[in-house]
């Protein structure tokens, strides 16, 4: 542990805890005025999600007189556990609760943050956004008009190719273009969210914009536009170019969602990245039926780091990674 | 061959691209929420000054470079090559004039300089910050002089020629600063 002398003190100041108070009270306001149930659910969990992009936690667990050590896992998102708790009844859920992604440190990231998620029961994602747009102008009065744009339009608008109709090569001569210098291969996913991430996103400065329509590779738990199934009912809140939010139309099927359980599982296994239990319980709860509803998930120190037009994220927590 | 991961990347920290060494002037972590991470560094390579921006998938590994900065006496130099000792080791360094670069006009017999080697050979040599060197030969500045923009030109014992003001004369010591070659004051013998 190096200088405790010199790192104990927090890195956010006192008047941005305090924003952060005042963040959490209007957020819980919010959910409270419009009938919708604060739930806790538990942090760690037999199972974990497949997401090749994402890496859990894995917490070793003495269980009971046991000799075997075995392992939970610390929630990239309360995702599973609140689906459960919609297959049970619960309706409108809403939580503020921390989520935990290794490897992930940056001027936006911090290996554990606080999420804020919801699920409403009979919204379409569409009806959520305006939900979404609500919460946040409410927060960041100054927005101004939250548009909308899909996945497949911006990329046409901006760097004249089609998302979803292109090659690999052709996304590769476009990064060239544009200046982007990146060694090795890469899948074609991968180089949509490298010109996302370098060309696109910087475009969306200065505004709050949903973006919708994601390509069905990166559906993720959404379900598929049935007008056209190449693309998932999946949106996302850029708020001056940061990304705030990812909501979705809730995939309800549990024989769709096994298989893409499956699929992931074999991409990490491609990928030489460990497998992880997949979540039976989450996946017998679809099968005993969840209703249909949308969902998002929302970060909740990114939204405190707009209102307080902070710099890094370190700026407003307590104590970033480095400190902990 | 030793290798850095880029969760391991931070500013300063000496990499080998395409067969040179580079130093990380800024690294930012990028991920879309549910995809691919990457680091986007800006690098400037150790040889040629030049700065460039590079993206790397997060997660992959790149050659460090054995790039070291160590503190130096500077001894003498024969016009081609410039010789540096460890004061405590005693060891030995020779600097090409490449390495050398602008340093040349700044330093003298016995000064302190940072050497930054690679593979254990000089790299580049950064003078201190401030020298105190005589004036060798400067026109004595009386008023009237035409050159006008205020000060006159000074050669100095290194041969180096900085604007000083009118009233400094030949043999007088001055202070410079190395990095913006210029004067900044009478010195005192140092």
């Amino acid at each position: 542990m190096d200088h405790p002398a010199a790192t104990w003190q927090p890195a956010a100041t006192l008047d941005r805890l305090r924003a952060r108070a005042r963040l959490l009270s209007q957020v819980r306001c919010f959910f409270d005025s419009r009938g919708v149930l604060e739930v806790e659910t538990p942090c760690l969990s037999a199972a974990a999600t497949p997401d090749p992009a994402l890496e859990s936690f894995a917490v070793p667990c003495r269980a009971g007189s046991a000799q075997e050590i075995r392992h939970l896992y610390l929630q990239t998102s309360p995702e599973f556990a609140m689906k459960r708790l919609l297959a049970a009844g619960a309706g409108d859920i809403y939580q503020v609760t921390r989520a935990f992604r290794d490897g992930e440190r940056g001027r936006w990231h911090n290996p554990e943050f606080t999420m804020l998620e919801w699920y409403r029961v009979g919204f379409d994602h569409w009806r959520l956004m305006d939900e979404v747009a609500d919460l946040v102008a409410s927060v960041l009065p100054g927005t101004g008009e939250f548009t909308r744009v899909s996945y497949r339009a911006l990329f046409l608008q901006v760097l004249d190719l089609d998302p979803l109709a292109c090659t690999g090569d052709q996304l590769a001569a476009k990064a060239r273009a544009h200046g982007i210098d990146i060694a090795g291969r890469l899948d074609h996913q991968a180089w949509l969210d490298l010109l996302f991430t370098h060309v696109l996103e910087p475009r969306l400065a200065g505004r709050a914009v949903f973006v919708h329509g994601f390509p069905a590779a990166q559906a993720a738990l959404a379900r598929l536009d049935p007008d056209d199934p190449r693309t998932a009912q999946r949106f996302e809140l850029y708020v001056d170019g940061i990304e705030l939010a990812n909501g979705f139309h809730e995939l309800s099927d549990p024989g769709e969602q096994r298989a893409r359980f499956a699929a992931d599982q074999e991409r990490r296994r491609a990928a030489g990245l460990p497998s992880v239990a997949t979540d039976e319980r989450f996946l017998a709860a679809l099968e005993a039926g969840m209703p249909d509803c949308a969902g998002v998930a929302l970060g909740v120190d990114r939204l405190l780091m707009l209102a307080e037009q902070a710099d890094r994220i370190d700026d407003v927590l307590a104590f970033p990674l480095e400190r902990a | 061959m030793a290798t850095y991961s880029t969760n391991e990347f931070r500013g300063g920290l000496k990499i080998m691209l395409d067969g040179d060494p580079y130093t990380i002037v800024e690294n930012e972590f990028v991920k879309p929420g549910k995809g691919q991470a990457f680091n986007r560094v800006k690098v400037r390579n150790l040889k040629t000054g030049r700065v460039i921006e590079k993206t790397f998938r997060s997660g992959e590994s790149v050659e460090a470079a054995d790039v070291m900065e160590v503190d130096l006496q500077y001894l003498y130099n024969d016009g081609e090559t410039w010789h540096f000792m460890h004061p405590e080791s005693y060891e030995q360094y020779i600097a090409d004039a490449n390495a050398v670069g602008d340093a040349v006009k700044w330093i003298k017999d016995q000064d302190m300089c940072t050497i930054t080697l690679w593979n254990g050979a000089p790299l580049t040599v950064d003078p201190p910050n401030f020298v105190t060197l005589k004036i060798t030969e400067t026109d004595p500045g009386l008023k009237g002089d035409t050159s006008g923009g205020g000060g006159k030109p000074a050669t100095l014992e290194t041969g180096a020629v900085v604007r000083v003001p009118l009233f400094v004369q030949t043999d007088e010591l001055i202070k410079v600063d190395t990095r913006s070659g210029e004067y900044v004051s009478r010195a005192k013998e140092d």
